[in-house]
């Protein structure tokens, strides 16, 4: 018997045909994380004795004829998403042994289609980070070359989809953080329109900024699994009404005068230029396929990352003030209830983590909050009205999702600036709030992948997923694999 | 550049609510100091007639249709991941003094 599902689609048509049962895919997924895992430390905690129960029930699901898109299919789950009864660490040392009581709405939408839940995936500590070196864990190594990072936030659900250690993942995304590390894994992964899916259980870092995506091998993948996670929660009342588009049956794979606009501020002079030629390259497919480009501008994209650093931080700084050392994680104790804070506080988070709150501390402190803060936000507010602009001339808007590919492990942890201009294509969206998707679309001199980035309406998931998945379906970069074994 | 100095840092450190070592002040001085250098390229936009934006959703304030108590998680549930508790309650020192 083989068991070498390469994609959702067929890990399930596996199961419906009975060539393999949910207890054996699992089994088999567990295997290649116990072989694999050591060298890429994709996973920080491995879900085996769960998997089997989620799996064996499965099996029983299946045999009585029940049917969903996700039933005895292995997936992994991003650390910053709460998991019931299974460590939730954030990447963070400062809740190394917390285990959520409930469980993330999307987390808790798979379980119920029958989802088998193989593990938690690293992550930058709290989701802050491009690389997942600012994990408390180790840093996760991209399965095309070992030495370099696999990108981040999600970082180790990139590697894990990558590498076959699951057959997709949940990720979160506040600045680039599913996109990128799919760009530089190889994959596709998908950030969605703000409130399209809750954000109740995601351990939160920026809230205004914050969505939870999917990083699957394709669109088509990916398609299946957002018909499950997406839709209005009333544990969330940032999620939204709008029914949820068929997203499956929207895979016509015809992209007939589809406008594309591409943002001639998306081409830098210093980005490398692989890059550029095989993002050129497919956008030439899409026309070839059907679709009508026009260069368009988006005059404030380089003053997103400055925006982005500020109003992030600045909701970074309140939102983590929770982790004190009273209800939950890590406690230092120090001479009075203060002091005991700041030794917990100071102790428990990383490097990146201080800085960030550091900034947005400052950021809101008296005296720079109009100069800081509310000047970002209305920066923030041309940067929206610069996109509806565009997006009333053009369906979706096509990218580099990264300037560069996989950088090397240790390269840009001594230089923050150099470390966020990683995310300079993809925090636009976030500011945004609307839609992206990044397919891979190329590969370097070193054999390393490129990532195009797919930028949508609000709410309008259906577009994107549509043109990602005809371009997949013209294209076989998806053939090519890192070949770790 | 505006040049941040250890004063300052230990200032936000404490307003932060964290714990700072010496060799970490330093460090943050300079990176922070370099990274609002590089924010400042915000001050020549001309936002003067511009909202902010502080979420790009339309709806503000988002009420419950009932008002009617649902289920919550158990005390057992809350106290779980405690570092201290009494069995009962959460376990902290004083906030305040004698003299406060």
């Amino acid at each position: 018997m083989t068991i070498e599902p390469r994609t959702l689609r067929a890990a399930r048509e596996g199961l419906r045909a009975k060539r393999f049962s949910s207890l054996e895919l699992t089994r088999h997924i567990l295997q290649r994380i116990s072989q694999v895992n050591p060298r890429l430390n994709a996973y920080l905690t491995v879900n085996e004795e769960e998997a089997l129960q989620q799996a064996a029930a499965a099996d029983a699901a299946l045999a009585r004829g029940e049917e969903s898109p996700v039933l005895g299919v292995p997936i992994a789950i991003k650390d910053v998403l709460s998991t019931r009864n299974l460590r939730t660490t954030a990447g963070s040392r400062i809740l190394e042994s917390y285990v959520p009581a409930w469980d993330a709405t999307c987390v808790a939408r798979l379980r119920t289609a029958g989802a088998v839940f193989v593990g938690k995936t690293n992550t930058d500590e709290f989701a802050m980070g491009s690389s997942t070196e600012n994990s408390g864990y180790g840093v996760t190594h991209n399965p095309w070359d070992l030495a370099r990072v696999p990108g981040g936030s999600s970082g180790g659900s990139a590697a894990a989809v990558a590498a076959g250690l699951c057959c997709a993942a949940l990720g979160t995304d506040t600045g680039g953080s599913v996109r990128q590390p799919a760009a530089l894994c190889g994959i596709t992964g998908i950030k969605n329109t703000y409130g399209r899916v809750s954000r109740y259980g995601l351990i939160a870092y920026g809230s205004s900024l914050d969505s939870v995506g999917v990083l699957a091998r394709d669109a088509h993948d990916i398609a299946l699994l957002e018909g499950v996670i997406s839709g209005h929660d009333p544990h969330d009342s940032t999620s939204v009404r709008e029914p949820v588009q068929d997203y499956e049956h929207n895979l016509t794979g015809d992209l007939h005068g589809l406008r594309v606009g591409v943002p001639r501020e998306y081409f830098l002079e210093g980005m490398q230029a692989a890059v550029g030629q095989a993002v050129q390259q497919a956008i030439e497919q899409l026309h070839h396929m059907g679709a009508i480009i026009s260069e368009i501008s988006l005059p404030s994209t380089q003053v997103a990352l400055p925006v982005y650093y500020l109003i992030a931080t600045a909701e970074a700084s309140a939102n983590l003030a929770r982790f004190d050392g009273v209800r939950y994680g890590l406690r230092v104790p120090g001479a009075d209830l203060v002091d005991t804070y700041r030794r917990t506080r100071g102790a428990g988070f990383g490097s990146e983590v201080k800085r960030r709150i550091m900034l947005g501390t400052y950021a809101l402190s008296a005296g720079y909050y109009d100069a800081y803060y509310i000047r970002a936000q209305k920066v923030r507010t041309l940067i929206k009205q610069e996109f509806e602009r565009a997006f009333a001339e053009v369906d979706v808007i096509a990218t580099p999702t990264s300037p560069t590919t996989a950088f090397r492990i240790g390269e840009r942890v001594d230089d923050p600036i150099q470390m966020y201009l990683a995310d300079v294509f993809t925090l636009p969206c976030n500011l945004a709030g609307i839609c992206g998707i990044s397919v891979p679309c190329g590969f370097d001199a070193a054999g390393l992948p490129i990532g195009l980035q797919l930028l949508g309406r609000a709410f309008d998931e259906a577009t994107v997923l549509r043109v990602a998945d005809a371009y997949q379906r013209q294209t076989d970069w998806l053939t090519r694999e890192p070949g770790i074994s | 550049m505006p040049q941040l100095t250890v004063e300052e840092v230990d200032h936000i450190a404490l307003l932060a609510r964290l714990n700072l070592s010496d060799e970490e002040k330093a460090r943050y001085a300079h990176q922070l100091s370099a990274i609002l250098d590089y924010a400042a390229q915000l001050a020549s936009i001309d936002v003067e007639q511009i909202p902010p934006t502080a979420t790009v959703l339309s709806a503000h304030n988002v009420m419950r249709p009932v008002d009617e108590a649902g289920c919550s998680i158990s005390r057992e549930d809350a106290l779980r991941n405690a570092p201290r508790t009494d069995g009962a309650s959460f376990e902290v020192q004083a906030t305040f003094t004698d003299t406060d």
